[in-house]
């Protein structure tokens, strides 16, 4: 067929395009869907586009940014191409997945009792106790199923030849769902002629799958136990997936102020007065929690938190100090990690990292510092790295000194040359970056939401996908 | 028999004070929307000067006007209620207050609810001089009066009738007794300056009294005959199925309050339905001629501070302070 519509001149080079799927025989849904994005005039796609961007800012689907004096509600740009995931590719995600929490939950709460990896000498005791997300306040504490990560983002990328590969995991309060949920009804609303008859899974059942978790996990003997979200509140830049995630699972969205501990207990203010709370969903930061045990100034959490939960009256989801788990040093132990407690190898392999805490992991930065992606640990949102093969030589020479300065603070990986998608531009349909971040849940067993969140880079040539660097997202389809 | 609403549900008690104040806000929108554009129509004549005067005292908003603007005319005060950002009486204040109140409750509200709020709020925020300039001023009353009527019906259309629903529909009957009772004082006050009920009052002036408060036609059904004070007070203060009346209005809460007792044992109840009753047997037991003869503006008064009391009542026992 001759090429036109949207993927007139749409050309991905000798990038591994997630559209095109070069090398990979005909698959027939992706062939119907390359028809019929060739049979749409761009005119027709730039129409609707704009439709979904004005209904996006109508809709408040928005986060707030603030600077010095304004603060601005900004969507995050939508690119109506879809995300394609076949049903065998899936397979592996979910599966590698599910092993990936697995192995995250054994290793937590292993740290936080017997410590039997760092006695092995798997991952180095000094990475994990010294780790400022170590939490003391965790130790000998059991989180009821062993769950300690019970909602996690796991961000994958694919290279050159088409393998999946772990970028980071995010055990903390990872975000984005809401996206993936809001990004499917906006292909239906504006684009739904493209999904015709074609077998996508859904993924609305989300909001249900975590309510479900925060139940199993409720403090034992509640038969119908209380869940809340707990909020920063409407300041809050994910406030909007606060919302939508106490809308799904039909429980308060409730903000520090609207709890207290009373009789080492939790309970919210309502309107008839004090009532229970057995589950908390929370989506503050660790620090914020309980200012008893945490930041002192810090109103946004429960005084008392802690104890009432460490004495069993309350769940938190996620638990408290997982962040050891999701630190990015420790993430180039994740292959040995799964290994050490399932004994078996990764079916999601990370990127070949580097950690420059170590001395031959920081000769080989420093030696090949140009063609490397180099990050600091303690870092995300994609801030202060360092993209070698993209870097001008005054910007390696600065990064350098900075790396000598505080090698422990780094690690190092190849530049892996993310899949692409075609994307909408202003000059027409282009190849563009992308990632993929599925969310699992995690209660008694693990569940993940078929598809995940993918971000787009929306600059030429940009490996960076954060919402904060000019990042955009697509709706998802796991093929059924 | 029907499936009740479960008693067991809880609502948060800030999210109980953010219902009541979200509707407070919408409704002064309309109202205000209903004021300017009835004086900008019957200011055409002599007592133009005056009669934006009087819109200013319906607010007490006279000595925050002239700190800013010299006289009070079409422009001026159109400036001071439809653009001015840091007037808090403005329907910009107005609607970013609906706004954030509605966004607090995002999680009980529904989607277009919401969506209508948004888009209301981006189209007041839009407002500047030009669009407000005295020929166009009706036109932007009718698109505020349309928005809140449009929030309105979803309201009707949409809103989850638990909890949530009930302190919203709180916030709306005290803000319009709160409102007429405002309207009736001030009114009343300039058109009868020597307190005398049956000096002879351009019916013009009524005619715009009424249509302040949405009840032209309303009473020209009841009292056909023509314009007599103490009918005109006792039509905006008592009448029982004029939807602005305060008697109305009272009565709503009253239901309201009642039931949010019954159905959801909600205790704190008690002392605002307490002082509701003395409020209602106080309207119920004078006739208007008792309430001229006493003194219709320090009843008034009396009124304005009870309704004040009222929602007090209701934030400090029911939505935690």
């Amino acid at each position: 067929m001759r090429q036109d519509g949207v993927l007139a001149d749409y050309d991905p080079g000798s990038l591994f395009c997630e559209m095109l799927r070069p090398g990979q025989p005909p698959h027939s849904v992706l062939s119907l869907l390359r028809d019929r994005l060739r049979l749409l005039p761009i005119e027709a796609l730039r129409r609707r586009a704009a439709d979904a961007e004005r209904d996006l800012l109508e809709r408040g689907i928005t986060f707030t940014v603030y600077s010095d004096a304004t603060a601005i509600d900004r969507i995050l740009p939508f690119d109506l191409i879809p995300r394609v995931i076949t049903a065998e590719e899936w397979r592996t995600l979910e599966a590698g997945v599910i092993q990936r929490v697995r192995a995250l939950n054994l290793f937590l709460h292993d740290v936080y009792h017997d410590r039997k990896i760092l006695t092995d000498g798997v991952v180095p005791r000094e990475l994990v106790l010294g780790n400022a997300a170590y939490c003391e306040a965790m130790i000998g504490f059991n989180p009821p199923c062993g769950t300690y990560v019970h909602v996690c983002g796991t961000d994958i990328i694919r290279d050159d030849a088409g393998r999946f590969l772990v970028l980071e995991d995010n055990a903390r309060t990872p975000s984005g769902v809401a996206y993936v949920v809001e990004n499917r009804h906006m292909t239906l609303r504006v684009l739904s002629d493209l999904m015709t008859g074609l077998h996508v899974r859904s993924v609305d059942e989300y909001g249900l799958r975590l309510h479900r978790a925060m139940t199993e996990i409720a403090p034992s003997g509640v038969s119908d136990p209380q869940v809340v979200l707990l909020s920063p509140g409407i300041f809050n830049s994910a406030y909007f997936e606060h919302v939508f995630l106490a809308r799904e699972m039909g429980v308060p969205l409730v903000e520090g102020e609207d709890l207290r501990v009373e009789d080492g207990r939790v309970w919210m203010r309502t309107t008839a007065g004090l009532a229970p709370v057995h589950t908390i969903y929370r989506r503050l930061n660790d620090d914020f929690l309980d200012p008893d045990v945490f930041r002192p100034d810090s109103h946004l959490g429960v005084r008392g938190l802690m104890e009432a939960w460490r004495r069993g009256a309350v769940s938190i989801a996620n638990a408290v100090g997982t962040g050891v788990a999701d630190d990015k040093a420790v993430y180039a132990y994740m292959p040995r990690i799964i290994r050490y407690y399932l004994g078996e190898d990764a079916i999601l392999p990370n990127v070949d990292t580097r950690s420059c805490a170590e001395p031959e992991g920081l000769a080989y930065t420093l030696a090949h510092l140009h063609e490397l992606v180099v990050k600091p640990v303690a870092e995300s949102g994609g801030y202060g790295l360092l993209i070698g093969p993209h870097a001008s030589k005054v910007e390696l020479e600065e990064f350098r000194s900075r790396l000598k300065a505080n090698p422990a603070n780094y690690i190092s990986q190849p530049m892996v040359n993310l899949s692409v998608s075609p994307t909408l531009s202003d000059v027409g349909v282009k190849a563009r970056h992308i990632d993929l971040r599925p969310f699992a849940v995690t209660g008694r067993d693990t569940w993940v939401l078929p598809g995940g969140l993918t971000r787009v880079a929306l600059r030429p040539g940009s490996l960076v996908v954060n919402s904060s660097q000019g990042g955009g997202s697509k709706d998802t389809w796991v093929l059924a | 028999m029907s499936e009740t609403v479960s008693a067991s549900k809880h609502l948060i008690a800030r999210h109980a004070g953010s219902a009541l104040w979200f509707a407070r806000y919408m409704e002064r929108i309309e109202n205000l929307a209903r004021l300017l554009d009835v004086t900008k129509t019957f200011a055409g004549d002599a007592e133009g000067g005056g009669n934006w005067l009087s819109l200013l005292r319906i607010n007490g908003d006279q000595s925050a006007f002239f700190a800013k603007h010299a006289a009070p005319e079409a422009t001026s005060v159109a400036h001071f209620y439809l653009v001015d950002a840091e007037n808090p009486t403005s329907v910009q204040t107005s609607i970013r207050y609906a706004r954030e109140n509605a966004r607090t409750l995002r999680a009980l509200i529904s989607t277009e609810m919401w969506l209508q709020i948004n888009v209301f709020h981006g189209r007041i925020r839009e407002l500047s001089a030009i669009d407000i300039a005295p020929e166009e001023l009706s036109g932007v009353c009718e698109m505020l009066k349309e928005g809140v009527q449009a929030h309105t019906g979803i309201i009707e259309g949409t809103f989850y009738r638990d909890q949530c629903w009930h302190f919203y529909m709180m916030g709306r009957h005290l803000e319009r007794a709160d409102q007429i009772t405002r309207l009736i004082d001030t009114k009343f006050n300039a058109l009868l300056p020597s307190a005398t009920t049956d000096a002879a009052i351009d019916a013009g002036e009524w005619n715009a009294l009424l249509r302040a408060a949405a009840g032209y036609h309303a009473y020209r059904r009841e009292y056909p005959h023509g314009y007599v004070p103490r009918e005109v007070a006792g039509f905006l203060l008592l009448n029982a199925a004029f939807p602005r009346s305060a008697g109305l209005s009272l009565a709503q809460l009253d239901w309201h309050l009642t039931t949010l007792r019954s159905r959801y044992h909600l205790r704190g109840c008690a002392p605002a339905l307490g002082r509701l009753d003395h409020l209602q047997t106080m309207l119920a037991s004078q006739t208007v001629d008792d309430i001229l003869g006493r003194g219709l503006s320090p009843f008034l008064d009396w009124m304005q501070r009870e309704i004040a009391a009222l929602h007090e009542d209701i934030v400090t026992q029911l939505c935690g302070g």
